[in-house]
């Protein structure tokens, strides 16, 4: 059924969407969608959608109200946050809209113009689901659809005669029972796990971090949006490598040495052990400030990525994180090692506002 | 899935008992259509402001998003709708008890007699239902020509303006021909200052040269003097329809809002008092007549629920009804008068009780000709802000938040009325369209004490400037300074007027 109020909803969603996309680049910099993300959506602030008008500054006007308390005594935060006159009044709160995270992946990806993916293989693994569409003369009771029960007897009275109008009592008997049953669905499924690896040593700051955190945000919105059933890791290393949580992931710091290889050496397990290549689409990230140490170690590296995770991966990106201790070098080694490989990329963030242009170089080849 | 929202047999054997109960205690309403409607649908129609067809407009569909979710988050419910035409739309929620659709009733009956007969809605449309459908054909038509993008935004540029009417303006006529006239003679009779002489002196002593020159720098004077418009005009949307460089269809649509503004205005005049009047009686409806019993308890939860206050707030409902109540007890013991006033024994005061029984016959003449401030500059007494604990609050810059301020009286009414006056929003007068001589418009802020929000002032000076189309000013004060706000279609200026 159409709505009488449904092109104007859906106007007000394309302003919503409008107003978002004029501003990504600022939300992305910012990082405020971040904190504001429930389970499916996130909220996120629009602070010039309402029509201005002359009006009061609240803050100066004050009021009247009515209630207990003696001069001086501060009223309940209703009046203190978002201005007194509560209620018929527009206020002066900032309007908040929830986006599902599949509209915020569809806007980044108007936005930043990017390709959906087409996920590697040519066979899809099929997973079957139970859906609940039929209706049968038996079945547990639990499933019994009261509704098609009574319509039943209510048929079976009628044509038998024993129906009352005046007295319209309608008693199901056995025959009558109808149950809800269930057919099993075979759909395709498209699987795929990204692998988060960061170099925690002690010349990752905090803002590089914060960096990453980010652009791993708008990451895992765009490929959950491409992929039905995705999976996470998270991969941090000094010297050495551990799988750890989300939350250790990005707020756990460390000092010491870089082995970047302990790192790829570790997805590399993860991968063998949880994510069959021939099964999984894998997605790969390492950041890093570029120091690694010594060339004993960088030449293990290249060997893992020629061997093992740019065969299996379908994109391999390395995103350098500039920092004031870091070298730099490591993404000048794969440059040179790795010319032009199709599947490697390489990205360099100086600051904030360079996610934007790195996340298009991540995700514009579609793969 | 579409239900029926004609009224179920039951419920339309309610709405004829309450019906009559309401006539019973006097009051005279139009005829009223409820319909039955979901809680989506009901917030449908709340969302277009309870009329069933209206111009399209984003808006509309952001006000149902937010009804929608505070609903379903259980923030707010709307309990009644109601709109003032003839008859009376009002709507009932399909879902509610018997004894909440009772309590609806008597409440949108009370709201029916308060349209029909208080002098303040005596110049809204009655067919506004009809008008509405009309403004939205025209609009729509409008967007079949132009598109929708366009006339969305001249839609925007317009409601942005929407509160610069003057809500008083349809109780009186008044002519601006005089003042006009005035200057017209003026110009005529001007004449350069001549010297008293001798008639064979005349020429040398006033040289008729001379006098020529001065009288046409008189002129030039006078008709710099000359303002257009003649006197400030508080109507500045209608100043702007008339003389605005507007195509056809902007015309139109902002002479919509116009209208549209104008005929929700006494809503706004009348909060109070509205509400006040039909919560008295859906009380008195239901307590004396058409509750039963069993629904005592979900009546009074209700009741309170819609009399609750909050710090800060001031809810309409309660101070309405209390209003009401006090003036009716006071008209009925006689607690009224100069002899009353006078009185100062504080026990005789309490006993007072001349048994003059005029409280119904009062009120009812109260509900015809009052507003929201002649309504409480009138009834609200001490004694009642006492009892109703009445306070003003202020914000408190060292702690960062609302304080209570005072109890006293004077002030209590006075930041009362001061918040309803104009209904709570600023007054704006555009007093001279050739500012410059530039043919640049210049509105002044009619100032009382509280700044405007500066932010919203500047972007809504760059829609008047998207009507006017030349520069736009806007005298106002901030910080306690004079100001000139000027918007000339590129950036914004601000000046310190001495």
């Amino acid at each position: 059924m159409v709505r009488r109020v449904d092109p104007d909803s859906r106007r007000f969603r394309d302003i919503v969407r409008g107003k978002i996309r004029e501003n990504l680049k600022h939300y992305i910099s910012r990082g405020e969608l971040i904190a504001r993300q429930g389970k499916n959506s996130v909220s996120v602030p629009l602070p010039q959608i309402d029509i201005p008008n002359f009006r009061f500054g609240k803050t100066e006007q004050g009021g009247v109200g009515q209630g207990p308390g003696a001069e001086g005594t501060p009223l309940g935060g209703e009046a203190a946050e978002g201005g007194p006159e509560a209620g018929d009044q527009p206020g002066d709160h900032i309007l908040e809209v929830d986006v599902s995270l599949a509209e915020l992946a569809e806007i980044l990806g108007e936005e930043l113009e990017l390709p959906r993916i087409e996920p590697k293989g040519t066979e899809s693994i099929h997973t079957t689901k139970e859906r609940y569409t039929g209706i049968h003369k038996s079945g547990p009771e639990s499933l019994r659809h009261f509704k098609r029960t009574f319509k039943q007897a209510l048929k079976r009275q009628i044509q038998t005669g024993h129906y009352d109008p005046d007295n319209p009592v309608i008693v199901p008997t056995r025959v009558d029972r109808r149950y809800r049953s269930w057919k099993t669905l075979s759909v395709p499924q498209s699987n795929a796990v990204i692998i988060y690896m960061m170099d925690v040593s002690g010349s990752m700051g905090n803002e590089q971090k914060e960096i990453v955190r980010i652009e791993s945000f708008w990451l895992d919105t765009w490929l959950k949006s491409q992929y039905e059933n995705i999976e996470t890791r998270y991969i941090i290393h000094d010297a050495a490598a551990r799988v750890v949580d989300a939350h250790t992931f990005f707020h756990i710091r460390e000092s010491g040495g870089t082995k970047i290889s302990s790192a790829y050496k570790l997805a590399k397990e993860v991968i063998e052990r949880e994510f069959p290549p021939s099964e999984w689409n894998i997605y790969p990230f390492h950041f890093s400030d570029g120091d690694n140490w010594g060339g004993d170690d960088t030449s293990l590296c290249m060997n893992l990525l020629t061997e093992h995770l740019l065969p299996w991966s379908n994109i391999f990106c390395y995103g350098q994180v500039k920092s004031a201790y870091g070298s730099g070098q490591f993404i000048k080694d794969l440059r040179e090692a790795f010319p032009s490989h199709e599947r490697l990329i390489l990205s360099e963030i100086n600051s904030r506002d360079e996610i934007l242009s790195s996340l298009k170089t991540f995700l514009g080849k579609g793969k | 899935m579409f239900e029926s929202r004609t009224l179920t047999p039951r419920l339309e054997e309610l709405r004829r008992t309450i019906r009559g109960h309401a006539v019973e205690f006097g009051l005279d309403f139009f005829d009223v259509i409820f319909e039955l409607v979901d809680y989506d649908e009901m917030n449908m129609i709340a969302s277009y402001g309870g009329f069933p067809t209206r111009y399209p407009h984003w808006r509309f569909g952001m006000q149902f998003e937010e009804l929608q979710k505070s609903y379903s988050y259980g923030l707010s419910k709307i309990y009644e709708l109601v709109i003032n035409n003839d008859p009376c739309y009002a709507y009932l929620m399909r879902a509610n008890p018997e004894v909440d659709q009772k309590l609806v009733m008597a409440h949108v009956y009370g709201h029916s007699d308060f349209f029909k007969n208080n002098y303040w809605f005596s110049k809204t449309n009655r067919k506004m239902v009809d008008t509405m459908a009309n403004h939205a054909v025209l609009v729509r038509r409008a967007i079949d020509r132009y598109g929708l993008d366009e006339v969305e935004q001249w839609i925007d540029v317009c409601l942005s303006l929407e509160n610069l009417i003057d809500p008083h303006a349809p109780y009186f006529r008044e002519s601006t021909k005089q003042s006009e006239e005035s200057i017209e003679e003026q110009k005529f009779a001007t004449h350069g200052t001549k010297f008293k002489t001798k008639p064979y002196m005349e020429g040398f002593v006033n040289p008729p040269e001379v006098l020529k020159r001065e009288r046409e720098q008189r002129i030039k004077a006078l008709e710099k003097e000359e303002r257009f418009p003649a006197k400030p005009q508080r109507d500045v949307l209608s100043f702007l329809v008339e003389n605005a460089p507007l195509k056809r269809w902007q015309r139109e649509i902002l002479a919509v809002v116009r209208d549209e503004a104008y005929y929700f205005a006494p809503q706004a005049m009348t909060k109070i008092m509205n509400e006040g009047w039909a919560s008295y009686w859906h009380s008195k409806i239901m307590t004396t007549r058409a509750l039963d019993a069993s629904e005592v308890i979900d009546y009074a939860d209700h009741h309170s629920g819609t009399l609750g206050t909050r710090p800060g707030v001031i809810n309409p409902y309660k101070i309405g009804i209390e209003l009401f109540r006090d003036i009716e007890e006071r008209w009925n013991t006689g607690r009224f008068g100069p002899e009353y006033d006078a009185c100062d024994d504080y026990r005789a005061r309490q006993r007072w009780d001349k048994k003059l029984g005029l409280g119904r016959e009062k009120i009812f003449e109260v509900r015809k000709i009052y507003n929201d401030i002649t309504f409480i500059d009138e009834f609200l007494t001490q004694d009642f802000c006492e009892r109703a604990q009445l306070f003003t609050y202020k914000f408190d810059r060292h702690s960062g938040n609302y304080v209570i301020d005072s109890r006293e009286f004077q002030e209590v009414k006075g930041k009362l009325l001061d918040s309803l006056a104009n209904m709570g929003r600023p007054v704006i007068l555009v007093d001279d369209a050739n500012f410059k001589n530039r043919g640049e418009l210049h509105l002044t802020h009619d100032y009382q004490g509280v700044p405007l929000k500066l932010d919203y002032a500047r972007a809504t000076l760059e829609n008047l400037h998207k009507v006017w189309t030349r520069g736009v000013h806007l005298e106002t004060q901030v910080d306690g300074k004079k100001k000139l706000l000027s918007f000339g279609g590129t950036r914004h200026e601000e000046k310190v007027l001495g």
